[in-house]
Parts: C-alpha cells; structure tokens; sequence
C-alpha cells in the first residue's frame, strides 16, 4: 500500500503580534515586533522585564464567560487558534466522520497562572478554596478535550508535551497518524501561556532571557552579536492536517503538503543545545520526506536569540545540508518577532512556515544590527523577500535535548 | 443593600451562566439551571466567600436549589 499523504488545510493563530492568522501574518512581513513591558505582574523585581503578551484577545468571541472561567489561559489560547483553523478548513464533524477526526495540540508548561493563584488561595484561606475547577482548568491535554467537546471531533484525542518542541511534535506525531490510518483529519499544534512570576523568574535564573529591558522591541535579536538570550512570548498555533485523497474530495484549499517528519534526542545535557541532535533532526525530517538538501529553500529556525542556540543551529544546519546547500538557504526567525512561545513556537511558527511556502515569500529575521561572524548563514535580515520556496523546513528545540523538524512542500 | 434572595440569585446567575430571570426560588441547580458536580462545589464556595461563611460538606450537599441556599445563608449569616 502506497503512504497516505498529508496536507495543511486549515490554519489558526494568537500571538504577540496578532489574534488572527491575517494580521499576524501582515505584521510579520511588516517586521513589527509583538515585544513589550510584562504587563501580567509587577516584574520590578526581576532581572528580565519584558514579554512578548499576546493584547487585545477577547475569549468570549469564542467561549461563554462561564466556560472561559474553567480554563486556563493557555486553553483560551489553544481554542480560539483550534475554532479558527477548524473554521478555516471548512471541515464539517457528521455522524459518519467524527470518529475519523482528532485533535493533538499540546503545551509546554500547562496552567501555571492558575496553578500560581490558587497556591495563593490556598495558602491565604486554606484547602477549601481550592476550586473544584483547579484540576481540569490547568491540565494540559484539555485544550484536546474542551474542543472535541465542543465540535463532537471523536478521534485521537491526546496531547505531547516536550517542551519547545511540543507544537511541532504534536504536528508532525498528527501527520503520522493520519498516514498511519487512525485518522483522516487531525487538528493539531502548540499552547502556552505563562507570563507569570514563577515562569519568568525560573528562565531568568537560568540566564536565559533577554533583559534588554529599555528597549523591548530589538530584545529578540537571532544571530546578532548582541543577542542577551530569549523573549518570552504567549500564544498558540494550530494546523488542520489532512488525508490528501480526503481535502481533494471535499474542495479543501490546500495550503501545502507535509511531506516529511523528524525527531531526534540530544542525550547530553538537560538546558544546553546541541548540535548532532539537531543535525540528526534535520537529516531525518529530509530522509522522512524524500527530498535532497538543494530542493529546500526556506528554514524557519528555532532561532530563539540565545547566544549558544543560534551559533549551534547555524551549525547543525550547515552539518545537515552541507555547506554549499547551507548557504543557499533562507534561514529565518519569526521568534525575532513573537518572541519565544515554548510549547506554542512549533505551533505557531509551522503557521508561518505554510504561509511561507503558501505565497512564496520570506518573513524578516528583524533586529539583525550586526551579524554574529559565527552565524554566517541567509537570514533574511530585517527585510520579507518574495522568493521561490518548494520545500520549507521547520525546526524547534527543546530543555531534555529534544528535537523535531517538518519538512512542508508545495503543492 | 441587597437582599440575601438577591445576593444569592446573583452568584447563581454568575457561577452557572444562567440569566436572573430564569432564577426562580425552587429553580434545582441540576435539574433545572444545568449545574454539574463541579459546579455546585464551585457554587458553595461563591457562597461562602459572598456571606463570609463557612458551609461544611455535610450540609453543603443538601443545598441543591436557590430556596434552600438561601435558607441556609439566612439562618446561619453573621450580623
């Protein structure tokens, strides 16, 4: 039997940089950053400041108040990218096809604002004002629960949860069950949100963001000299992936083909990268694929603005493709934009990299000031390029050494 | 100030998504305002946190309409 083919049909997003796939999109050629003062909490106290907050999102555009109330806000996040990538796709859930048709969307680090309040509850008032909601409001597979609930969507119904890589496991996990067999449609992708004292103070103890406080905008930097570290950012991505045969039947507008799947494990360290496990990442999403290093044109990076992260991808990445193939390429971070979203990255930034290949144009890597002499890649610096694009890869990394990359092609 | 019946149709409203002037004062929260479990744990610690009161579970599982919480609230509310 021949492989069943997977396609992107449907696309959702809320981000630092917009709450609808279209003005995120359009402000992200724009190369405007999402980046700003944490508004969440006083962050007065703490080394890094600055976040990038997803503004202006209105939960009950989606949900009643009284069902928003028991749901964390990496939930909302992940039901209202969910709604519009399912509105997107035109899908319609019957008798015949609900069974046929799951939803993988993970997250990183789950309800921790919640988690943190009713800690505070509980040690303001005691044991009976935890809520009864507490559990299922902060768990991280319930954003695949609470939408299979709503639209009556009974197939697979899980969640992965590995880190900065979590969005882009769950995508490239869906596709393989849609080849597999164990569904014809998969809604799928990343959640987070965790601007909170405890998030931010724990990735601040460990040096890793950024805390170019007075000037949030250039604070994600990738692969320029004077790149601090990441940006926390918030917000959720999600795909509709399809059985080919299935989208073609129904008149589905195919937005690309993901036609290749890559995992690897770094075992060396559990924060620092490194680069055999992204090489290995990378060269199995291509073998995966069927397709030769010269045929890609685009890479959406997990460039998160680390000093160590960006030299090692440049590294991983010229490992992978060789160094000619490498220099060919358009390596990009949208990250320069959203800022860092954990779980949510692989998400949302494979929205991006199917929008890429979708209308054949580059995103700007912005805040390139001076370009790291180690980091010699194309990063298509500060500027979108229309450029031809048949393969785009996409690559995140997560703490454990855990690596996934997606290959998506024209179609 | 609002009348305890008031009070309490107002924290129903809020908890359960319900409209007051579907509130009526033998409305059942399960059986007629579409409460669950969850929600009427939830409901009981509104309660308790409006009225500044303790509700013990023994006697939080017998409030299961509007009437009876305010019953409750009323005879048992610190002046």
């Amino acid at each position: 039997m021949s492989r069943r083919r997977v396609v992107v049909t449907g696309l959702g997003a809320v981000s630092p940089v917009g709450n609808s796939v279209p003005e995120a999109w359009d402000n992200l050629l724009a190369g405007k950053s999402g980046i700003g003062p944490i508004t969440r909490f006083d962050a007065s106290a703490f080394s890094a400041r600055i976040a990038g907050e997803v503004k202006g999102f209105d939960i009950t555009g989606y949900l009643s108040a009284k069902e928003a109330r028991r749901m964390d806000i990496f939930i909302h996040y992940g039901m209202a990218a969910g709604i519009q990538a399912i509105r997107d796709s035109g899908i319609e859930v019957t008798n015949a096809n609900a069974h046929r048709i799951g939803i993988n969307i993970g997250s990183g680090i789950g309800g921790l604002p919640m988690i943190e309040g009713t800690h505070h509850e509980f040690l303001a008032g005691g044991p009976r004002k935890i809520s009864p909601f507490f559990i299922p409001s902060t768990i991280i597979n319930m954003i695949s629960g609470n939408l299979s609930i709503m639209y009556g969507m009974k197939g697979p119904n899980i969640a992965v949860v590995t880190a900065c890589t979590t969005g882009l496991h769950a995508i490239g996990l869906s596709s393989r069950m849609i080849e597999y067999g164990d569904a014809d449609v998969m809604v799928c992708g990343g959640a987070e949100s965790t601007v909170t004292p405890l998030a931010v103070g724990g990735f601040a103890s460990a040096k890793a963001l950024s805390t170019r406080n007075d000037d949030p905008a250039t604070a994600s930097r990738p692969w320029d000299t004077g790149r601090d570290g990441f940006v926390l950012g918030e917000g959720a991505g999600v795909l509709v992936l399809e059985e080919y045969e299935h989208a073609v039947k129904r008149g589905a507008r195919i937005y690309a083909e993901l036609s290749g799947f890559g995992m690897s494990g770094d075992a060396y360290h559990m924060t620092a990268p490194d680069t055999d496990g992204p090489r290995r990442s990378m060269v199995n999403a291509l073998k995966n694929a069927g397709i030769n290093t010269d045929e890609v044109h685009y890479l959406n990076a997990h460039g998160t603005s680390t000093p160590l992260g960006d030299k090692n991808e440049t590294e991983a990445i010229k490992l992978a493709f060789g160094i000619d193939d490498a220099r060919k390429l358009v390596v990009n971070s949208t990250k320069s934009m959203t800022g860092h979203l954990l779980g949510g990255a692989g998400g949302l930034e494979s929205v991006f990299t199917v929008l890429a290949v979708h209308h054949q144009v580059s995103p700007p890597t912005i805040n390139i000031f001076e370009q790291d002499p180690e980091c010699d890649l194309d990063y298509c610096a500060n500027e979108a390029r229309q450029m031809k694009i048949d393969v785009a890869l996409k690559n995140n990394f997560g703490f454990g050494g855990t690596n996934g990359t997606l290959a998506f092609r024209r179609v | 100030m609002e009348n305890i019946e008031q009070r309490v149709k107002k924290i129903v409203a809020e908890q359960l998504g319900v409209n007051e002037s579907e509130i009526k004062n033998e409305s059942s929260f399960v059986d007629d305002l579409g409460a669950d479990s969850l929600d009427t744990v939830e409901l009981v610690m509104a309660l308790e946190e409006e009225f500044e009161c303790e509700i013990p579970d023994d006697e939080a599982e017998k409030i299961t309409s509007v009437q009876q919480a305010i019953d409750y609230v009323s005879a048992h509310l610190k002046k």
